[in-house]
C-alpha cells in the first residue's frame, strides 16, 4: 500500500487549518466579538491542554493521591511568583520525583 | 533587536520543551512501527503531518485499518485548535510575503506558538518579530525530527519513564501564569480548565477545542478592554 496520498491529505488538512486566518488576514473584517476574544487565545488554548494533564488520572478526574496536581500547583506558585520559565519547570519535576520518591 | 537574535530568543524559549517533546517523539516512532507503518513512511509522516498528537491518532488508524477518508476528518479534528493560533498571529504576520506565511503556518504547534507567543505579544511592533516564531517553530521541527528518528532506529530501547512528559504541561504553566494579568484573563484559564476536564472524554480531542472556545467566550464576555 502508498502512504502518499493519505499522508499528503493529512498534511494538507493541518496545513489549511494553521494557514486559515493567516491567510484570510487582511481580505476581511473578523465581527468585533472576535476580535474581543482573540487576546484570551493563549491563555484558553494553553490552559485547555494543561488542565487534563494535571486533574486527570487514567482519564479520570482525581484531586487526592494525585502527585502531577500537586506538582503543577507548586509550579503554578513558582511561575506567580518569579516569572521565570526553568525555574517554574525545575520546581515542578522536583515536587514530583519528591513526592513520587515519599509516597 | 536583529534577526539573529529574535531567531535566537525563539529557539531558546522552546528549548525546555525538549524534554517532553523528545519522548513524545520517540514513543510515537515506536508506536507507527508497531501499527506496521514502514519506517520511512513513519518518518516523513514526522515532517508532512508534523503534529504530534494527530500523527500518534493517524497511527492508531491507519494500524486498525480504518478507512482514509475517517483519517483526514479524525486529524483535522484534533489539530482544529491551530486555527485560533492561526487567527491569533494573523495579525502580526500581515505585512509579511506569502512565503513567509506560508512558512509560518506550517511551523505552527501548540509548542511554537506557546513559546513564542508571549515575545510577540511584547514587540508587535518589530520588523523581526516573525523571526521569533519563525526559531521557536524550526527548534521544535528539528526536534521532532530528530525524535522521532531516534524512536525509529531505536525506540525499543527506551529508558524506564522518568515522568519527562510532564515537562510540557510544566513549560505551557510557565507560560501562561505569568500571562494572567486581570479577573477576564483569570477567569477564561478557569473556564478552559473547567471545561477541558469535563469534556476529556470527547474523541479526537474535540474536548479541548471547545474547551479553549469557552475560555475566550468567558474572557470576552467579562468585558475586558484592549
Amino acid at each position: 500500500m502508498s502512504w502518499w496520498p493519505l499522508w499528503l491529505a493529512c498534511g494538507l488538512v493541518t496545513f489549511a487549518i494553521r494557514y486559515s486566518f493567516i491567510a484570510l488576514e487582511g481580505h476581511y473584517k473578523p465581527p468585533a466579538w472576535f476580535i474581543r476574544a482573540l487576546p484570551f487565545v493563549p491563555i484558553a488554548a494553553l490552559t485547555a491542554i494543561t488542565a487534563p494533564e494535571l486533574l486527570l488520572v487514567a482519564g479520570r478526574l482525581q484531586v487526592t493521591d494525585n502527585p502531577r496536581l500537586l506538582a503543577g500547583i507548586v509550579a503554578i506558585a513558582v511561575a506567580a511568583r518569579w516569572k521565570n520559565t526553568l525555574a517554574t519547570i525545575a520546581s515542578g519535576f522536583a515536587a514530583l520525583w519528591l513526592l513520587r520518591a515519599f509516597s | 533587536m536583529t534577526r539573529s537574535q529574535a531567531f535566537l530568543l525563539g529557539v531558546r524559549a522552546l528549548l525546555p520543551m525538549h524534554l517532553g517533546v523528545a519522548p513524545f517523539g520517540v514513543i510515537y516512532g515506536v508506536v507507527a512501527l508497531s501499527a506496521g507503518i514502514p519506517p520511512l513512511a513513519a518518518l516523513l509522516m514526522s515532517s508532512i503531518v508534523f503534529a504530534g498528537s494527530a500523527q500518534f491518532l493517524l497511527a492508531q488508524l491507519v494500524g486498525a485499518g480504518a478507512p482514509a477518508l475517517l483519517s483526514v476528518g479524525a486529524v483535522g479534528l484534533i489539530n482544529l485548535r491551530h486555527a485560533l493560533y492561526s487567527a491569533s498571529v494573523a495579525p502580526l504576520l500581515a505585512h509579511l510575503p506569502r512565503r513567509w506565511k506560508l512558512l509560518l503556518a506550517y511551523l505552527l504547534t501548540d509548542e511554537a506558538y506557546a513559546a513564542a507567543i508571549p515575545h510577540l505579544l511584547e514587540n508587535p511592533k518589530s520588523p523581526v518579530a516573525h523571526w521569533i516564531l519563525f526559531g521557536a517553530g524550526f527548534a521544535l521541527w528539528a526536534g521532532w525530527q530528530l525524535a522521532t528518528l531516534a524512536g525509529v532506529l531505536a525506540g525499543s530501547l527506551l529508558p524506564s519513564d522518568l515522568g519527562l512528559d510532564f515537562a510540557l504541561p510544566l513549560t505551557f504553566i510557565a507560560i501562561v501564569v505569568p500571562l494572567i494579568g486581570s479577573r477576564a484573563r483569570l477567569f477564561a484559564a478557569l473556564v478552559a480548565a473547567a471545561a477541558a476536564v469535563m469534556l476529556a472524554g470527547l474523541p479526537y480531542k474535540t474536548g479541548l477545542f471547545a474547551a479553549a472556545l469557552a475560555g475566550l467566550a468567558a474572557g470576552a464576555l467579562s468585558g475586558e478592554k484592549r
